[in-house]
């Protein structure tokens, strides 16, 4: 069965505790879920208060603070800081976003931090996502075609074919959607997730590409596919406004489709 | 001959040395799936209708004595109509029940065993709904 509450090793606890500066006027919580393979302890909450006019606008922001000013051992990802590499992605305030888009200000509670539920730690705010990246890997997310290309150009399309990739093409593959899902949490191993379901289709619609029934063939599965039970939580995370949940359905609707 | 010689090749406690890729393909897709989720969409559907109809119908005859109920009942179009609700109902049950087992059950030898308990179940209470409308409908004249 699914287990719904937490193995022994993974109950969180209470960790250190960093207080305010001293003269700090506008002052703000952080409890940052900790863990690391080394020590063999169970996981624990440590709680950093911020002084936020020392710190910028948005919690990682506030991350790299903790890291530079406060304690170098805080793992987390991240790297362009302005949502478009996907590193910082990690659940803040019970909701999973990149943190370099999320703005302090939005959480009126102490700001917390854990990382994308459901996957394994490698430490900290890192989550281990190796097996959602072969899940990708999987759909073959490149164009496939039998046809040469143009041997003076590009592939074409019209502008009404390029509009259908208006809304996938986006994605940075976070996983916020992926994590989000309580299917995904249940049958992780074999459910693609709507990370890999939104680049799938988005292979699927594409002009270019000529292997659209093979693509439909190796997504056809109770498992692979038809887990999604459009709960929505994927297009609700999404910190790049996409909808997942409509792609995942439109790939159902072609299937229906060809049978007839 | 001394003491046989430990393995050396893996790492203790690991057991599973199948790269991401090869765990994630698996054993491919079933090619199967959309049938069973067009099935419970299609009876869902049915249903809207066929459920209002029977509420409206049974609170029409709130307090009515039992004979004129099995009268009503056993009218053609009121049988045939009992008898796609009943079809309906426990088709749309079974369908929703398997899916429910396969998200939350890993086990498969005991997923399987409650798949088809469930549908043995929904058969079973669906042909006894079935052959008490056909009493009414065959035999109440």
């Amino acid at each position: 069965m699914a287990v719904i509450t937490l193995p022994k090793n993974s109950r969180v606890g209470r960790g250190r505790t960093f207080p305010a500066p001293e003269g700090a006027k506008r002052v703000k919580e952080f409890r940052i879920y900790r863990w690391n393979a080394d020590d063999g302890k169970n996981p624990v909450i440590d709680t950093y208060t911020l002084d936020l006019d020392r710190v910028g606008p948005m919690v990682l922001d506030a991350l790299i603070y903790i890291k530079n000013e406060l304690d170098p051992t805080l793992t987390f990802r991240r790297s362009c800081r302005e949502g478009i590499c996907g590193s910082c992605a990690m659940n803040i305030d019970g909701g999973n976003t990149l943190a370099c888009l999320k703005p302090t200000a939005e959480v009126k509670r102490a700001v917390a931090i854990y990382p994308l539920p459901h996957m394994p730690v490698i430490k900290d705010l890192v989550p281990d996502l190796t097996t959602a990246y072969a899940q990708l890997q999987s759909i073959k997310p490149w164009l496939q075609a039998d046809s040469a290309a143009p041997p003076d150009g590009e592939r074409l399309q019209s502008r009404e074919e390029r509009a259908k990739l208006d809304g996938m093409w986006e994605c940075i593959l976070c996983y916020c959607c992926t994590t989000s899902c309580p299917s995904y949490w249940w049958n992780g191993d074999k459910y693609l997730g709507p990370a890999t379901l939104l680049a799938a289709y988005r292979w699927i619609a594409d002009s270019r590409d000529e292997n659209t029934g093979e693509r439909l063939d190796a997504l056809e599965d109770p498992f692979k596919l038809y887990r999604c039970h459009t709960i929505m939580n994927c297009t609700q995370t999404c910190p790049k406004g996409l909808n997942p949940a409509q792609a995942i359905q439109e790939i159902k609707q072609m299937i229906a489709e060809r049978q007839g | 001959m001394g003491a046989a010689q430990k393995p050396t090749v893996t790492s203790p406690g690991i057991t599973v040395m199948r790269s991401q890729l090869g765990r994630v393909r698996g054993t491919g897709a079933a090619h199967a799936g959309s049938h069973h989720w067009k099935a419970e969409r299609v009876t869902a559907i049915a249903l809207v209708p066929l459920t209002v109809w029977f509420v409206v119908a049974v609170l029409a005859h709130l307090g009515a004595d039992q004979q004129s109920m099995a009268a009503w009942a056993g009218r053609p179009w009121n049988a045939a109509l009992l008898l796609a609700l009943i079809a309906m109902n426990f088709h749309h049950m079974h369908l929703g029940l398997q899916v429910v087992y396969e998200d939350y059950i890993h086990t498969i030898p005991r997923r399987e065993a409650a798949i088809l308990a469930t549908k043995g179940a929904c058969l079973l209470l669906g042909l006894l709904a079935a052959v008490a409308v056909l009493k009414l409908a065959v035999m109440a004249h």
